[in-house]
This record gives structure tokens, sequence and C-alpha cells, in this order.
């Protein structure tokens, strides 16, 4: 089983050389620290820049300059600092390559919910319905269940939605999924985790090959 | 053309119970600290603001809403105020929560003379209903119209007496677009500058969207998430 860190590690392999990358908050920020050797990514945060470095040394911090967590950051050379319309244009013109956010749950046609539970929690949803409507790349970072046990990888999102039909990839502390035709596809599994334990913890409909490659970190 | 009043007093002379305001900053980033500690002095009611966030308990416009001096907010994402959540959820704070993009935009199309647009932003979700959908390169798209202010209250880090304006790194954010979009735009600044000293190919926010400019007397720029590393 993964923790946090591993499965940040398994969303770096993801990347590729030139891509312009939107981390969302929580595990997807921890995505940064992992840039596999040879790439070279540039992070944008749509509060307003491009070219996110990492958080700065004690006694350097600019109340000026965060992201979108609003944690403080630097930025490296080279980056950019632009307005909130302009940050959106770069998202929905689909000049950023890769959006990778949290989620509350996934459902097999490739919903996701991450904003609001009825009468209980209204966060709000920030630039996630912005970048989900647009992005043509976008990897969930969750964890498979909730705290009460039941799964979040479902074949109907039962919270109020963020966007439909958007979600390409889940990688959970368990495995890594591919959404498409309709359905969960089982691509790999975590370090130790059995094919049965990944089934018996996703509700919606699932695919298994007969082999299923344990994930390499 | 002299855009300069004296003082935070002077530059919200006409804000009145019931109107609309834009407040810039993202988070606590980039926020009109001093006009927003006066809207607290001048006691304005059944305000309706427009900022992307509704600040922390203590601090932003979480100032204007434990003196429950909002009746509706507009905002993207409100999550770190217990006092927002709890006037919500109770019923006694109107909130339209809307993606941060389409508000984004929402406030530059006001302010750009362009009264709705469609975006791709919230289809098959709550924020598209009652809104009308059309297709575009195979895609829905849903019409979001634009948002304008009787103020918009911004704040830059270098300005000059002709309202002209220059932000700083992330706390650009919302401002430039909701000066567009004011009625009223009231700036207030760091660094205020006699016109000439700021070099016109580096500013942000040309004057003529600004009404007022003024030095704001403190600026506290709190942070909300100070993250920091270890020096090696």
């Amino acid at each position: 089983m993964l923790d946090k860190t591993g499965i940040a590690k398994r969303i770096a392999q993801e990347l590729q050389n030139g891509w312009y990358v939107n981390l969302g908050i929580g595990i997807p920020t921890l995505v940064a620290n992992y840039i596999p050797e040879g790439i070279e990514v540039e992070f944008q945060s749509e509060n307003g820049v491009l070219g996110m470095g990492p958080f700065p040394f004690e006694g350097e911090e600019d109340a000026d300059l965060i992201n979108a967590g609003k944690q403080t950051i630097t930025v490296r050379e080279g980056a950019s600092f632009f307005d909130s319309a302009t940050s959106f244009a770069m998202i929905r013109g689909q000049h950023v390559q890769l959006t990778v956010l949290g989620a509350m749950e996934v459902s097999q046609n490739g919903d996701i919910a991450n904003w609001k539970i009825p009468g209980k929690m209204v966060k709000g949803m920030g630039g996630a319905m912005d970048l989900v409507a647009s992005a043509d790349n976008i990897i969930v970072a969750m964890m498979h269940s909730n705290k009460a046990g039941e799964s979040k990888i479902l074949k109907e999102c039962t919270l109020p939605l963020t966007g439909v039909a958007c979600v390409k990839k889940v990688v959970t502390e368990l495995a890594v999924l591919e959404i498409k035709d309709g359905k969960f596809h089982l691509i790999e599994r975590a370090p130790g985790v059995s094919v049965e334990e990944i089934v018996s913890k996703t509700e919606g409909d699932l695919v298994v090959p007969e082999f299923v490659p344990e994930m390499q970190l | 053309m002299n855009k300069l009043v004296k003082n935070v007093e002077e530059a919200l002379i006409g804000v009145e119970d019931g109107m609309t305001l834009m407040i810039g900053g993202f988070g606590l980033c980039g926020i009109p600290e001093n006009s927003i500690a006066e809207l607290v002095k001048l006691g304005t009611k059944n305000l309706t603001c427009i900022s992307n966030n509704a600040g922390v308990d203590d601090f932003g416009l979480g100032l204007l809403l434990q003196t429950k001096q909002i009746k509706k907010m507009i905002s993207s994402y409100v999550g770190e105020n217990d006092e927002f959540e709890r006037q919500m959820l109770s019923g006694e704070l109107e909130v339209d929560l809307i993606p941060q993009g389409s508000l984004a935009e929402r406030c530059r199309a006001g302010g750009a003379g362009i009264p709705a647009f469609f975006t791709p932003a919230g289809y098959g979700t709550e924020v598209a209903e009652g809104k009308e959908v059309r297709i575009y390169n195979g895609k829905p798209h849903i019409l979001e119209e634009a948002l304008t202010a009787d103020f918009a209250i911004v704040k830059a880090w270098k300005g000059d007496t002709e309202g002209n304006l220059v932000f700083k790194a992330t706390a650009m954010n919302f401002n430039p677009m909701m000066a567009m979009a004011g009625k009223i735009t009231v700036a207030e600044v760091e660094e205020l500058v006699p016109a000439g000293q700021l070099d016109p190919n580096h500013i942000h926010t040309p004057g003529i969207f600004v009404q007022r400019i003024f030095k704001g007397e403190k600026f506290e720029k709190r942070i909300e998430q100070r993250t920091t590393r270890k020096r090696s």
C-alpha cells in the first residue's frame, strides 16, 4: 500500500518533458518533489504564477508570493506572474498539459466530485471546475476509500459534481486505474496489494486484465 | 488626470448600505486591508461582496462577516473561514459560489463591455442550473453573465497620481479585472509616486480604470499558510 508520498511519486512518473502542469492542493502538491531525472516541467498555480519553485527558506517568506493553496513559495528563473483572467485563459485555452487534483468521489464515466457535501461542508470549487472542464489530461490523486471505509471509486457519484466525463486516470494508495468506455480499468497495483483487495474496495465496474503489474517506484 | 485622494476616508465616500462591492485579493494576498478596516468603521450594511475568498475569521473580509455587514457573498472558495461557513449553513448569509476562472472572466467581461460569454466550466454541475447551454467544438458550454460593482476596491504595490497601477507577484490576482469592473474603482497602494515616476512600459492597470487612489496607512500582509524549508 502506498502512503501519500508514494501516490505523488507514482503520478510524477506520468510527467513528460516540456509540460506545463497544474497541481491541486494536498497530495498533488507533493508531485513537484519527485520530477523524474531528465524531465523538465513547469508548474502553474491558478492564482497567477508560472514557474513555481520550492518553499522559501525560513525568514524569506513573502506574503505577496503564494500558491493556490495559500502557501508561501518561491519562483524559479524564468517565472512569470499574471492576473486571474490570464491564468484561467491558460487553463481554459488548454495551454496547460496536465492537471492533478484530489477528489471525494470519482465515477466510472469520469465524473468527479470534490467541492461540497450538502448540509455539512461547503468550501467552494475554487478553480477545480474550470480545470476539469478544460484540461485534456486529468489525473486524480485520492484514497481508494473514505474514512468510513466506503469506496470512493463509484458507478455514479453521490455528491454534487465538479465536472462530468473528464477524469482519465486515478492513482490511489492501492492502484492505478484508467477510465475508458464507461469503466475503470486496473492498470497497476501498489506494492504488496492484491488484485482481490482492489476489486473488493472498488464499487464501480472494474475491468481486471489477466496480469496486473506492480508499480515500480 | 489626478486621481489622488487624501486618505481611506475620502476614498470610500459614497459607499452606502445595500451596494455591491468587488474586493480584490486571493486568500489574504493582495487584499485592500486599509479599505476593509474602514468599511468596518463605517458600519455599512447589507453589502454584496464579490471576492474570490472570504478572508479568515479575524482578517480580510472575515472582519465584515463578524460584524454582519455582508448580506451576500459571491466567491469561488470560502474554506478557511468558520464564521462564514456557520452563517452560510444557517442561512443568514446568501452565497453564490462560482468557478474561479468564471469569476475572473465575469469581472473582466463586466469591465470590458461584454455582457456574457460561454465557458465549459461548470457544465453538468449545480453551477449550470438555469443557464443556457450551447455546443461549441463538440463540447457543451454554459452562458455566464458579466459582473460589475458600485465600488471596486483593489490593492496594488505601486501607483501614481494618475491612477496607474503596478502589482507585485501573486498579489496581482483578481485586482486588475476588478479595477476594470467598478463604477468607482478605489486603489490603495503601498507606494505612491508622482505621475512620470512609473515606467509606462510596466503599468499593469492603466489609470483610466481607477477613479481614486491613496497610499495605505498600514499593511499587515498576513500570511495564511507559512510554509518553509530548512537550510541544508
